[in-house]
């Protein structure tokens, strides 16, 4: 066959971002990214490398080791009418820039009356699963999911990765995008851009009629080995990718609860006070009549992320986790 | 929380006879539902509920006699505060006829005669009633999901005590059962207590409902209320009750009478037309096209659609024709024929066929007896030739046919035989006068002469 299509190549997590955000700045000229060796080192993850030689240090800027600083001035330069790409390394770190975050970016639009719309992209990296300890590798973003006026996504397939910018950069409202640290490295070939780019949808990535297995972002692939599991043993899994985190698709939970009467709530981070917590409140609320069992959360133990192999992938929610809780729920 | 009470279905109807349940408690119920079979003066009919919400207790037991406007059972509806997670809906009791009676503990150290004078009256002489129990013992044995029937009471006079119920209800703890299977054992009709949770910890899950319920299906209904009269009295009963009602229209109700012969040529060909290419069971009767006609018109005539109260018209909420259905034993009943107006032929039909089967079964639903703007009467297929009847109290108006039959009849000025209809109207001339009664016969007569818009 003489003809190949071009979007269906193989290609990684790590690239499809880079080609969003290569995307982004050949089509408009007004976004820009910074941060922390982001030019010159191609960004801690790689995911910029090579965009400093194609657009130049002017619209692809390295930041002094400040993430309030080079967030604020985001925040001032997307108040003054441009698109900025803010990347901080991991969620660890953006918790010295949760001022300005929550109340500068968050609050703006609606301290203004409406006047001033914060337009900014933040990038950064969340999750454990590479050996990096407690203080790069926590997954928080359920901390910002809680604030009102920001807009939280958390792709975890190469499609949202590749798609999702262009509608985050879009929204008049700041979008923080969590990139789980394990799925840089998934390849695969891109397909067309999942069911709703519109960042308000969550997808069913796989239909089922006996448990719902809500999850997202880096726990997706472990989720969807224990619906595999599970289908050998008869139990037929469906699996919800929730996308964005803020604000949540409590119709798309809902949906597949009716269908199926059981949950099992799968989210990386502490369980106390998590993202799995409010959606299992959600189910509690909007659908208690349709559980047929209690909802089931599997969640990251309590405790700092260890150092040692072993210790980690006991602290981190696994396929077999997945696997006992929705039996626990069916049988 | 709402009270269903026993409706009044009918001007003349003070009293019923609640004659079966058709609800349980605890069960979800959405307005409309028929909720109960009450029998009345004239006949047996399905009482329908006027709120959305569950079930609550059943005060009135089925056979009593009891007037209008008796709370017969309680009603939780929506509007109240959202149901608390995990709260029970009241259990079913064992059968009691009476709201329980108003108790007040005898103190124990009180012996005093007048104390025991008024117990002999509460109590049996066995001394124990089951179900009886102070509130605040009754509000327990509900939280902790206890039968107080099944309690031997260690309080005074084998009184059920507070430590009674906890006890029980530590001793039995109950079996957890899902929202999802408590709401299909409201759907379905499934009595949890007889359920064996499969689920973790003997959970009740929704399949041992769906079990329950499929193996209950199988199982002969039972505990239909003996019928409280018998066919005899009833017909008596019925009859009293039309002479009262016809006594007072005739008495009450300056009558006037309007007829005219309606051309059915072009109806009768229509409708051998449509029934040629109809399957068997959709065909059309000619009532069907006299009830349309007749409720076009008093569409166009809303003087005559309505009820005649407190000396003034009240335009009736709608065409509600009531069809006057006879009995087999005697007597006759008129229910609604809800929006007949808008009702296209072939949904009017089945809707006739269906309200004169549930006439002859006894089972009408209440806002069908209640609700009827006008009555049409057709007694064509009994041979008359026109009928001029009594209105309905507190209707003002009565619309009649007669037999459809060959005539001979002028047409275009030479002699020729055709199908006619004599239409009649019956109308109240405190309501109306002869002039918008013509007009309401005239409109008969022309949509009857167009049958394909009707």
């Amino acid at each position: 066959m003489g003809t190949s299509r071009t979007d269906e190549r193989k290609t990684t997590y790590r690239e499809a971002l880079r080609e969003a955000l290569r995307e982004a700045m050949r089509s408009d000229d007004r976004v820009f990214l910074m941060g922390e060796d982001v030019g010159r080192y191609g960004g801690c993850f790689g995911v910029s490398l090579g965009l400093l030689e194609e657009f130049g240090p002017e619209r692809v800027r390295d930041t002094p080791l400040s993430e309030s600083a080079f967030v604020g001035a985001g925040i001032g330069a997307a108040l003054a009418g441009m698109r900025p790409i803010v990347e901080i390394m991991t969620v660890n770190f953006s918790l010295l820039a949760l001022d300005q975050i929550l109340n500068n970016a968050a609050t703006l639009l609606h301290m203004s009356g409406g006047q001033l719309p914060v337009p900014l992209v933040i990038r950064m990296t969340t999750g454990a699963g590479r050996q990096l300890a407690a203080q790069h590798s926590h997954s928080l973003e359920g901390w910002y999911a809680h604030i009102p006026g920001i807009r939280v996504i958390a792709p975890a397939t190469l499609e949202d990765a590749r798609h999702m910018l262009a509608p985050a950069l879009a929204d008049p409202d700041p979008v923080l995008i969590f990139e789980h640290g394990v799925l840089y490295n998934a390849s695969g070939e891109i397909g067309p851009p999942a069911a709703s780019a519109d960042l308000d949808h969550a997808a069913v990535r796989r239909s089922g009629t006996d448990i719902s297995l809500i999850t997202y972002g880096g726990s997706l692939p472990k989720v969807l080995m224990a619906a595999d599991e599970l289908a050998v043993d008869g139990i037929s899994a469906e699996v919800v990718d929730l996308r964005t985190l803020r604000p949540l698709d409590g119709e798309t939970i809902a949906a597949s609860v009716t269908r199926t009467h059981r949950a099992v709530v799968v989210d990386e981070a502490w369980r106390t006070g998590s993202l799995a917590a409010e959606v299992s409140a959600r189910i509690a609320e909007g659908s208690f009549y349709d559980l047929d069992a209690p909802v089931e959360r599997v969640c990251g133990a309590e405790c700092p992320m260890p150092y040692a192999r072993r210790l980690e992938e006991a602290a981190l929610p696994q396929p077999s986790d997945v696997v006992a809780a929705a039996h626990r729920a069916v049988d | 929380m709402a009270e269903f009470t026993m409706p009044s279905l009918g001007a003349d109807m003070d009293e019923g006879t609640l004659q079966e349940w058709l609800v349980r408690p605890g069960e979800r119920i959405r307005r409309g539902d028929p909720v109960a079979v009450v029998e009345t003066a004239k006949s047996t009919i399905e009482v329908e509920c006027f709120e959305t919400g569950t079930v609550g207790e059943l005060l009135v037991e089925p056979g009593r006699t009891v007037p209008v406007g008796t709370p017969l059972a309680l009603i939780e509806t929506d509007r109240e505060e959202p149901e608390k997670p995990g709260r029970k809906p009241p259990r079913r009791r064992g059968p009691k006829a009476t709201p329980p009676p108003k108790v007040v503990p005898p103190p124990p150290h009180e012996p005093a005669p007048a104390g025991d004078r008024e117990l002999a009256v509460d109590l049996p002489p066995e001394g124990r009633v089951p179900h009886e129990a102070v509130p605040l013992v009754r509000r327990l044995a509900r939280e902790r999901g206890v039968d107080l029937g099944a309690l031997h009471g260690s309080g005074p006079h084998g009184r059920i005590t507070r430590s009674d119920v906890e006890r029980a209800a530590a001793r039995r703890p109950r079996p957890p059962i899902t929202p999802l299977a408590r709401r299909l054992a409201g759907e379905l009709g499934v009595d949890l207590a007889t359920v064996t949770g499969t689920g973790r910890h003997g959970a009740v899950r929704a399949d041992d409902v769906r079990k329950a319920a499929a193996g209950r299906a199988a199982a002969p209904v039972s505990g239909h209320a003996e019928p409280a009269r018998t066919a005899d009295d009833r017909a008596v009963a019925m009859r009293r009750t039309i002479a009262g009602l016809m006594a007072r229209s005739k008495r009450d109700i300056p009558h006037y009478y309007l007829s005219t012969t309606v051309d059915m040529a072009a109806a009768m060909g229509w409708l051998r037309d449509y029934n040629r290419r109809s399957p068997v069971g959709e065909r059309l009767l000619p009532a069907a096209l006299l009830l349309k006609a007749a409720a076009l018109a008093v569409r166009e005539v809303p003087a005559l659609n309505g009820f005649w109260t407190e000396d003034r018209f009240t335009e009736g909420d709608g065409v509600h024709l009531g069809v006057a259905v006879s009995l087999r034993g005697g007597g006759l009943v008129a229910p609604a024929l809800h929006d007949a107006d808008r009702l296209p032929l072939p949904e009017l039909m089945s809707r006739l066929k269906d309200l004169v089967t549930r006439v002859r079964e006894g089972r009408l639903r209440g806002s069908e007896v209640s609700d009827p703007t006008i009555t049409v009467t057709n007694l064509g297929d009994q041979g008359v030739e026109s009928v001029l009847g009594v209105i309905y109290p507190p209707q003002v108006a009565l619309i009649g046919f007669g037999r459809v039959v060959d005539r001979p009849c002028a047409v275009d000025g030479l002699l020729g035989v055709r199908p006619t209809v004599t239409a009649t109207l019956s109308a109240d001339h405190r309501a109306t006068d002869g002039a918008i009664g013509a007009r309401c016969l005239a409109e008969v007569d022309r949509r009857l002469r167009h049958p394909e818009e009707l």
